[in-house]
């Protein structure tokens, strides 16, 4: 049991690790990368006051943004994908197999290498609708919900799987509506995946950096991920760490609370969408 | 008549009677909310399309605004009324986009064939433009007429002012010029002053008002010279002119090409069938490249799955023992990886990596060249991933666990099997039943990992004779460095890689998905 508790102390140890060097960099006064030890030496606010009074880096509007853009994106696609499953899970139509494959198989293509096609497209929307455009959250979040069927719409279907048809059957019996049944019956029996699909999805869409950096050029519209990488880009890298770390730390907030909120689903959730994946 | 009535009815009798719905407030009120977006989205994106004069745009928008507010006014098609939100976007943004990819794998598009064969022809000649021996040189005064900005062009002979726009030249009448030979200010025009000038300076060498015999461009932004193509498109026989050379159109390379067989720089679009393909399989340069980028690749998604899963799965199994303490504490210090932003945590390793100031050299009072060396490069980014993925392994396994009965491996080891012997005959089939579709995923998913690569060492260290390819470098972060990298763009080239690298990943995932199946066969 001794060497249980060792076992997982040390890989706790290598997990917790990085992100304590972060947390010393953030407090740390200098806040340089060569300065940085991994338990700090000295502790203040400076980085953060730093951050939000900054001129250069509008982070508090990036934080909005990127915030914004997630909670937004991740609901849309929560919704879209969970009506696709519940017609691949309950329905049977022709073309069901061929798109439930052709699901897989469009998410395996490597998306961002159609960055050009996606480029010319939103040039073209940019000067037809200058608010879905580039460096309009807006226009990302388009981007994003392109990709809003696919992983998440298998994961739910399997979970939906072993939701038991004679539910919907009794209701149907009951005189109840298709829009009936998935409103009523099927949206509240499956808040575990639910709620694990939001945050995979609020996850990615927070890491995302590509395609936000090809389309947020303005400062003010950049996400935390394309604003924070400029931040320690080029001659800033050394002198700007403590912020950047600093930056790292308000960025995991949105998340760790996200994962609080949904955290009683998240375990059940994983495995049952798992098992028929 | 009498009788059609009767075979109606005889048809209504015979149908089988379905319960006639109610109209509620509900259904009311969606199909009214379907007709509002139908219309608010036509009201929106109709205009632009108008005023851009995109016919055939705008028969799209309504025809397919038209079928989906029909698709949810009848009782039809219920799957379907399902699946299109999601479909919509789904063809927009992520099938066209790849679907035009792969059609340029079939082109040379990149840097010197981006647009049709006028524009090449239009750029040639417009680039080659000289200034004429013995012409004018004009003042120039830069103005705006409305928002389009226009020369007002001095003949310094004459003192006569000409109004200079992408049309052509024009005598100007009553402008003002003053002692510098500056136009102070002209009817109707809004003279710029000289730093609105400079911060129009793209605009301003971008103008060329053609005259007769050449163009007049802007040399600075005080004086502006009349020039002539030194480059002429000939149409009778298809060729350019000039220099004492003649340079003819061939279809095939997209270029001019003299007799030589140089060819100007400005080219053109063409289709080049497989060209792009067979380059990939053929040039040495590239296949030599591949084949190895392409054995990193597998090790390094192979790898970090590996990894993760060992990691994670084995810290589930040891939480999982029934006389456990303390795993609400180690179950937070586990998962907090997963709920770093991934992006930022890449470039905090990267930096820990320092040789000079890094974290881990001065922990272990080394002096390595961690992302420096080939082979520490690559250890370095597998650690990194393996940080970074482990825990998700962990909650995945972890919900997993909760699904094995004890008892089963209660009863193995009643029957004497050592508790490895249990793990390996009884929980790990059990468990990889539950997870190999999730291995798949993420395998698919590490194999085109563009960011734990591109924020780390950015495909680098290089060797010295191919800045080209680094030891860390996979195949997307290869072909995005072709495709846009300094070498000037290869987008037809990328995406043939794009389709090579599709064509892997999803064989791969196909073979092992027949595999789970069989494999579920025999355990479930």
């Amino acid at each position: 049991m001794a060497l249980r508790h060792l076992f997982v102390l040390a890989v706790c140890a290598f997990a917790v690790f990085p992100i304590l060097f972060v947390v010393s960099a953030a407090i740390n006064p200098l806040g340089t990368l060569a300065s940085t030890d991994l338990l700090p030496n000295g502790a203040s606010a400076g980085n953060f006051a730093n951050l939000f009074g900054s001129d250069t880096y509008p982070f508090a509007r990036w934080f909005f943004n990127s915030v914004f853009i997630a909670l937004v994106a991740s609901f849309a696609s929560l919704l879209l994908s969970m009506f696709a499953a519940y017609a691949f899970s309950r329905m049977r139509f022709a073309g069901r197999r061929v798109g439930l494959l052709a699901l897989l198989l469009i998410q395996m293509f490597p998306q961002f290498l159609a960055i050009v096609t996606i480029f010319m497209i939103f040039t073209r929307v940019t000067e037809l609708y200058p608010a879905f455009g580039f460096n309009t959250v807006w226009g990302l979040m388009l981007l994003y919900l392109g990709g809003a069927l696919g992983v998440n719409t298998w994961l739910m279907k399997g979970f939906l799987d072993t939701v038991p048809k004679e539910l919907d059957e009794a209701a149907t019996v009951d005189g109840a509506t298709h829009a009936q049944i998935f409103w009523r019956v099927i949206m509240p029996l499956v808040t575990p995946i639910l709620a694990v699909t939001a945050l995979l999805a609020f996850i990615g869409t927070m890491s995302e950096f590509l395609m936000a950096n090809v389309f947020l050029r303005d400062p003010e519209s950049k996400t935390l991920a394309v604003g924070m990488y400029g931040m320690i880009a080029g001659d800033h890298r050394n002198a700007n760490f403590g912020m950047f770390a600093a930056a790292t730390l308000l960025t995991a907030v949105p998340t760790v609370g996200v994962f609080l909120w949904l955290q009683k689903y998240i375990v059940s959730g994983l495995t049952a969408g798992a098992v028929k994946g | 008549m009498q009788s059609s009535v009767d075979v109606r009815e005889a048809a209504r009798a015979s149908a089988p009677v379905r319960p006639r719905r109610e109209i509620t407030t509900a259904f009311l009120v969606s199909r009214i909310a379907v007709l509002a977006v139908a219309a608010a989205i036509l009201v929106y994106a109709v205009p632009p399309l108008i005023a851009a004069g995109s016919w055939v745009s705008l028969a799209l928008l309504c025809a397919a605004t038209a079928a989906i507010a029909s698709l949810y006014l009848t009782r039809r098609f219920i799957p379907a009324k399902y699946l299109i939100p999601g479909t919509v976007f789904l063809i927009a943004f992520q099938v066209f986009p790849v679907v035009y990819t792969v059609t340029t794998a079939f082109t040379n598009f990149g840097d010197g064939h981006r647009g049709d064969k006028a524009a090449a022809i239009t750029a040639i000649e417009t680039g080659s433009v000289r200034q004429a021996p013995g012409s004018p040189e004009y003042g120039l005064t830069v103005a705006l007429r409305g928002e389009e900005l226009v020369f007002l062009l001095v003949d310094p002979a004459t003192k006569q002012v000409s109004l200079g726009t992408s049309k052509g030249l024009t005598p100007l009448a009553g402008a003002e010029v003053g002692v510098t030979g500056k136009v102070l200010r002209a009817p109707g025009l809004t003279v710029l002053k000289a730093p609105e000038a400079a911060a129009r300076a793209q605009q301003v060498s971008a103008l060329a008002v053609p005259t007769g015999s050449g163009v007049i461009k802007a040399n600075g932004l005080s004086r502006a010279v009349e020039g002539r193509a030194t480059l002429v498109y000939d149409a009778a026989c298809d060729c350019v002119r000039g220099n004492g050379d003649t340079w003819t159109a061939d279809e095939d390379q997209g270029y001019f090409v003299n007799a030589k067989g140089e060819h100007l720089a400005q080219g053109w679009q063409v289709g080049v069938g497989l060209d792009n393909f067979a380059r990939v399989l053929t040039d040495p340069t590239i296949s030599g490249y591949f084949v190895g980028v392409l054995g990193w690749n597998v090790v390094f998604a192979l790898g970090s799955v590996l990894g993760t899963f060992a990691l994670g799965m084995s810290m589930a199994l040891t939480l999982h023992h029934p006389r456990m303490r303390g795993t609400r504490f180690y179950r937070i210090a586990l998962i907090l990886p997963y709920a770093m932003p991934s992006f930022a945590m890449l470039l905090v390793w990267r930096d820990m990596f320092n040789r000079d100031f890094g974290l881990i050299n001065q922990l272990l009072g080394a002096n390595v060249d961690w992302l420096g060396e080939p082979m520490t490069a690559r250890f370095g980014v597998i650690l990194v991933n393996l940080w970074l993925g482990f825990p998700y392994m962990f909650l995945v396994t972890t919900g997993a666990l909760q699904a094995i009965p004890r008892e089963l491996t209660e009863a193995a080891s009643i029957d004497g099997a050592t508790p490895w012997k249990a793990f390996r005959r009884v929980t790990l089939p059990l468990l990889l039943v539950a997870l190999t579709p999730l291995l798949i995923s993420s395998f698919a998913y590490n194999f085109n990992n563009f960011n734990a690569i591109a924020l780390t060492t950015d495909g680098g260290p290089f060797p010295a004779e191919s800045p080209q390819v680094g030891s860390t470098d996979l195949l997307i972060t290869y072909t995005f460095r072709l495709a846009f990298g300094a070498g000037g763009a290869q987008f037809g080239f990328a995406a043939a890689i794009s389709v090579f690298i599709f064509t892997i990943v999803a064989v791969v995932s196909a073979v092992a998905f027949r595999r789970t199946r069989k494999q579920e066969e025999v355990y479930a």
